[in-house]
């Protein structure tokens, strides 16, 4: 834990997420191996607002599917909710997305046949319980994205701006410990892209824990710690705002 | 859970809803698939059920012994000669003697005859028998009564008519009580029997018996007036046949009785017949190896039918593979949002399923039109071609398809099974995908 900050005992706030000398080594079919990440290790706090920055091949990318509990590490730990999640098999790590995580993609990723509501929806229906009132509460969080007016659109009749933010409604839906998001702003205008960080703060603001890769130091600005990466360690991490305290 | 389903086969639907002429194409091989179950399966199953239909009109307790002509010796160039060969009365009177599982026995004697009525001519199946042939043959009557034991003791001629005798003999009249004439004797009509399905070809013969032409006269009163004798003539040749009896037909008791029965009887038989000039045909035998066709027959169908299931399953997993890899960043991002392995399975299976049991519901649904296709092409055949049709056996041109439950069924089954193991790789091949991979997928 040597390279990594603890604003928990300043602030006082929950750790929501803890990796601790994370390690992610591939194996080519050449029998050479790569080391995307050589012992990364840092604490998330409730409420935190992190940027992840760093060159291509810096292991960033590593760093977020691993954290979206997409992959497992060669070596270290990663605690979420409490437990040591980096040696769970497949059919947990699901469980631990559906309960846990909240993604939000570059590309929107909306599935293309299903429309506004549906798809806010798409995560609950992966939940192992029912959720009693989940369509009331995608009509709820559909509106505080503002798309109030467009539930039975379908994400071909919608803006990019639009359909990010159906993206976003859709990584809130399952209250999710951590939102991860993977260059949010990269394929928008920089009005709209504007408008999305605005969204994004305003969850923060609102005590979501978010955990954003991006390489635009102004999108990055509006973090409160931006972590920089270099050659899978962590380079540097700056505190650009204090976290307010709890 | 069942909301869950319920959810799985809605997407499923929207899914498939996508690409709404793709799916149609896909689903068609398993279309035509259950509805040529059906199908066959239906004509397969009429053609036996009238095959056996005619058989058990023989009676299944019964056991028939006909007359048959021996194969002749190379015929003499001109002059005449007889042949005399069949059953006798004496094998009639022995077999009642001597076969104590007989309950009742029934002679009878038939030839082509001409039947006159003033001017109107016909060329009958004269049928020499007693009382009991009536209900021996399930003959009903629509007109008058049929021959009594008296009739034959007394050697009276009386005749009864079959339903088309009668209908050419007499078009306008009733014949009850007219006079028909056969050769050079005249008989009285007391009865007419009602119209009759054929039944089943006995004997070596490939005919069906057919009972409307008939003209029934006591036994007693043919021997009589006709005699044993038939005389044809040829170019420059004369020939006789003299037969007693053409069949004899005993009833047993119990049909276990019929296999022993009829071993019996060849064997006392064979004794009085130096040639084979009869046949012994058990019914029960008859419908034994029409059930063993039957059986055969649906196998061979299932057979096909699997075929071409088999093809129409291979179409959908083309389809389906084709789907998963189309919808590779969909999986991707499912995977990532908590689907597990299994919900993507179920998933993709559902689709498949819903497809394929789409067509499988299609494939019913036409498959109940096979009575009204064979209706309609029997129908334009008639009009178009109808020398075809007459050369064509008469079951297959009565033929009744007979839609059975089982086909419908088996063939519903097997295109949900069919999508189910056709839908099993590509389902597991979107599962085991890598969802960063599948994410990054364009």
């Amino acid at each position: 834990m040597s390279n990594a900050s603890s604003p928990a005992a300043a602030t006082g706030r929950k750790c929501v997420a803890r990796i601790v000398q994370l390690r992610k080594t591939y194996r080519l079919g050449n029998g050479l191996e790569v080391h995307a990440l050589r012992g990364v290790s840092l604490d998330f706090q409730e409420g935190d607002f992190v940027a992840i920055m760093g060159a291509s091949g810096s292991g960033k990318s590593t760093l977020l599917n691993l954290l979206g509990c997409l992959d497992h590490p060669t070596s270290g730990q990663y605690f979420l909710a409490g437990r040591d999640v980096s040696r769970l098999d497949d059919r947990a790590l699901s469980s631990i997305r559906s309960r846990y995580i909240g993604f939000i993609f570059q590309s929107y990723n909306l599935i293309p046949q299903l429309t506004v509501i549906e798809n806010i929806q798409v995560p609950l229906s992966y939940q192992r319980r029912e959720t009693p009132g989940g369509r009331e509460r995608a009509i709820r969080l559909a509106r505080l994205v503002g798309l109030g007016d467009r539930l039975h659109h379908r994400p071909a009749e919608l803006s990019g701006g639009q359909q990010q933010r159906v993206a976003i409604a859709r990584s809130i839906i399952n209250n999710p410990h951590i939102i991860l998001a993977d260059e949010p702003t990269g394929n928008l205008d920089s009005a709209t892209g504007a408008e999305i960080m605005d969204l994004l703060e305003a969850l923060n603001r609102a005590g979501r824990t978010i955990i954003m890769v991006t390489h635009e130091p102004d999108v990055a600005a509006r973090a409160h710690r931006i972590v920089r990466l270099r050659d899978g360690r962590i380079a540097d991490i700056s505190n650009n705002t204090p976290l307010p305290a709890s | 859970m069942f909301r869950r389903l319920v959810q799985k086969l809605r997407l499923g639907v929207s899914s498939l809803m996508l690409h709404k002429l793709r799916s149609a194409l896909a689903v068609l091989g398993i279309l035509i698939g259950v509805t040529a179950v059906i199908w066959l399966v239906a004509l397969g199953e009429g053609v036996s059920y009238q095959a056996q239909q005619q058989i058990k009109d023989l009676g299944a307790t019964n056991i028939i012994i006909r007359s048959v002509k021996p194969p002749q010796e190379s015929s003499r160039a001109g002059g005449s000669f007889f042949i005399e060969y069949g059953l006798l009365r004496e094998d009639y009177e022995r077999i009642l003697a001597n076969v104590p599982t007989i309950r009742r026995a029934v002679p009878m004697r038939e030839l082509v005859r001409e039947v006159r009525r003033m001017d109107r001519v016909l060329d009958a199946k004269v049928v020499g028998c007693t009382a009991d042939y009536f209900a021996l043959n399930h003959l009903s009557l629509v007109r008058g009564r049929f021959l009594a034991d008296l009739d034959d003791e007394q050697l009276e001629n009386v005749a009864v008519l079959g339903h088309k005798t009668a209908a050419v003999l007499f078009p306008y009249e009733d014949p009850i009580g007219q006079t028909v004439q056969i050769g050079a004797d005249f008989y009285v009509v007391v009865g007419q029997t009602a119209e009759r399905t054929a039944s089943a070809a006995i004997g070596g013969s490939l005919e069906a018996r057919e009972y409307d032409t008939d003209v029934y006269i006591p036994l007693s009163t043919l021997r009589w007036r006709i005699g044993d004798m038939v005389v044809t003539s040829r170019s420059g040749s004369r020939e006789g046949e003299i037969v007693q009896l053409s069949q004899i037909t005993a009833t047993v008791q119990d049909l276990d009785e019929v296999d022993p029965t009829a071993d019996v009887i060849r064997t006392l038989l064979e004794k009085y017949h130096k040639v084979a000039d009869y046949a012994v045909v058990v019914p029960k035998e008859l419908l034994r190896q029409a059930e063993m066709l039957r059986m055969l027959f649906n196998v061979l169908l299932i057979l096909i039918a699997g075929i071409s299931l088999l093809v129409g399953g291979i179409g959908i997993m083309n389809i389906m593979l084709a789907t998963v890899t189309e919808r590779t960043r969909e999986i991707g991002v499912r995977r990532a949002l908590g689907a597990t392995r299994q919900d993507i399975i179920l998933q993709f299976l559902s689709e498949t399923v819903v497809l394929t049991g789409m067509g499988g519901l299609l494939g019913v649904a036409l498959g109940f039109l096979c009575k009204p296709a064979v209706i309609a092409i029997r129908w334009g055949m008639q009009r178009i071609l109808p020398d075809v049709m007459a050369t064509l056996p008469a079951n297959i041109r009565n033929l009744e398809p007979r839609i059975t439950l089982w086909s419908i069924v088996v063939a519903f089954a097997i295109s949900m099974v069919v999508g189910v193991v056709f839908g099993l790789y590509p389902a597991r091949r979107a599962a085991y995908m890598d969802p960063i991979e599948a994410l990054r997928h364009e």
